[in-house]
């Protein structure tokens, strides 16, 4: 895959592999984003991977876009999932009652039972595609297709934190309670963002990540 | 070592710690945050000899009073056109001055600006996360927004052997009405004439206006054809436009991605003096080349560095 380079302001450059998200796309921009995180190309600052491209932060003293842009060609072409193996991670959920409020909505849009949304939903691998919006909100990639809903016209306030949510093919963790306007199917007690400095945030980009059910009564134990 | 303690005895909304940002995190959905005024905050601390990033309170349109409870330091206030009372002295801001146990100072708005920046000779004691104390006001992790009846500590405090000075404003801490732009990264979206009115017509920015940032009014500006681009990376400066056709300028906490696209984006030498134009004001933005922006850039570090 060969990327368009843009440059933003007078100190980002923006890679962007395609216009529409695919897996193969964002697991390039993963792989983009390692070789160049190991290469550290004089002046970078900092990458930020996202769907479809990933951002180049530079210092303007140091470098420039035609600079950086020859650094990054150097590393093409990348090979997708191979400078690092991702990590699996297997979550513990509740998606009874009150922690799932729009479980039965799922299902009966899917025209499925919820416990067959609860079934496709623990069957699926994830993998973390980008973190975005919120502190540790990981964008996790992987929703079935039988299972997949749109966001909701408008967003709910005060959706607690722990709330697994999903709309589209994407599934998140809230970190926040804070509005969302995607689908509540479940409730986990998992700190992703953690007061670790070696390891602030749980997930890596590339990561993998599977659902399992855990009853009311024990995530409330 | 000594220290001195200060109490808040009247502050505003969207007064909170600060300091030089926290880097490497936006791969984590953790932006740097940081000052909204970098030259404000950067002549501040220069002022007393601190480095540059230490930490220190934004002090907004709202403003603040502390009280100090015990000890005695010297302080510096920098960034728009505050008003500064230091005990029976009523100065402006650029200005470093010193304080001691039963004094009050109280800074609030004056004539230019929506933000300014206090920073101590001596280390503020903050909670921090991630190695920083700059709070994210959406989340509150960081140092935090000051309320009333807070207090703080300031451990290893200085008296300055000159007590009491000014500072000089740096040009580019001054708001001005023409800021300069790069278009893009997704300016191939708008329709041609969106991106003309961008460039030819002032925007006044309006009160919905946090440290997120900015929506403004002006043309509204067209895309070509309704789409939602996938989620992409946002910085500080990127004017972003939601399907409305209203753009907005985004600042220091700023969300890391977005699904909307950006016509333009703010050249970075040019945000501090963005950040002190005041709601209702205008502003016309100029479009530079990239080349041009790195030139504009490197210039401002270089009479930085001064």
């Amino acid at each position: 895959m060969t990327p368009r380079f843009k440059p933003v302001a007078d100190c980002a450059l923006l890679v962007e592999f395609a216009t529409k998200e695919s897996e193969a796309v964002n697991q390039t921009v993963i792989a983009l984003d390692r070789a160049l995180t190991d290469a550290a190309p004089k002046g970078m600052t900092e990458v930020t991977p996202a769907l479809v491209n990933l951002l180049i932060d530079f210092d303007p003293v140091l470098t420039d876009h035609a600079e950086l842009e020859a650094a990054v060609r150097s590393l093409l072409p990348v090979k997708p999932g191979t400078s690092r193996s991702a990590k699996t991670h297997v979550i513990d959920m509740c998606y009874e009652d009150e922690y799932a409020p729009d479980l039965d909505d799922v299902a009966k849009a899917c025209g499925l039972t919820r416990a067959q949304v609860i079934e496709t939903h623990m069957a699926a691998e994830f993998y973390v595609s980008m973190y975005g919006f919120a502190p540790g909100y990981a964008y996790q990639t992987g929703v079935p297709e039988v299972i997949q809903v749109p966001r909701k016209s408008g967003a709910v306030r005060d959706v607690p934190k722990g709330s697994v949510i999903i709309a589209g093919a994407q599934c998140i963790i809230m970190t926040l309670t804070m509005p969302a306007g995607w689908a509540v199917i479940g409730r986990s007690k998992v700190d992703i963002v953690r007061d670790d400095p070696d390891r602030p945030f749980l997930f890596d980009v590339g990561d993998k990540i599977r659902y399992r059910a855990i009853s009311k009564a024990e995530f409330e134990a | 070592m000594s220290k001195a303690r200060f109490r808040v005895t009247q502050v505003g909304p969207l007064v909170s710690i600060q300091d030089g940002g926290r880097f490497g995190y936006k791969r984590f959905g953790v932006n740097t945050c940081g000052a909204m005024d970098r030259a404000g905050f950067a002549a501040a601390n220069h002022a007393l000899g601190n480095p540059i990033g230490q930490t220190g309170v934004e002090i907004s349109m709202g403003g603040l009073t502390l009280e100090c409870l015990s000890g005695s330091l010297t302080y510096a206030i920098a960034g728009g056109g505050f008003i500064v009372e230091a005990g029976q002295e009523k100065i402006g801001s650029w200005t470093v001055r010193t304080i001691k146990a039963k004094q009050t100072l109280k800074v609030r708005a004056g004539p230019w600006g929506n933000w300014t920046y206090l920073a101590f000779a001596g280390d503020m004691q903050t909670k921090r996360w991630l190695g920083s104390a700059s709070t994210h006001t959406a989340s509150g992790f960081g140092g935090g927004q000051l309320k009333l009846g807070d207090e703080f500590e300031v451990k290893n405090v200085r008296v300055l052997p000159t007590p009491s000075a000014s500072i000089p404003c740096p040009l580019f801490a001054r708001p001005r009405s023409n800021i300069n732009i790069v278009l893009g990264p997704q300016e191939q979206h708008f329709d041609p004439e969106s991106i003309e009115d961008l460039q030819n017509s002032p925007f006044r920015l309006t009160s919905s206006y946090d440290r997120m940032g900015v929506r403004l009014a002006g043309p509204t500006l067209k895309l070509k054809d309704v789409l939602s681009i996938p989620s992409e990376p946002i910085m500080r400066g990127s004017i972003q436009v939601a399907g409305d056709g209203i753009p907005t300028v985004l600042l220091s906490d700023h969300q890391i991605t977005g699904g909307y696209p950006k016509i333009a984006t703010l050249v970075s030498s040019d945000i501090d003096s963005f950040t002190q134009i005041r709601p209702n004001q205008s502003v016309q933005f100029r479009s530079v080349t990239p080349e041009k922006a790195v030139e504009l850039a490197r210039l401002r570090a270089r009479v930085s560095r001064r």
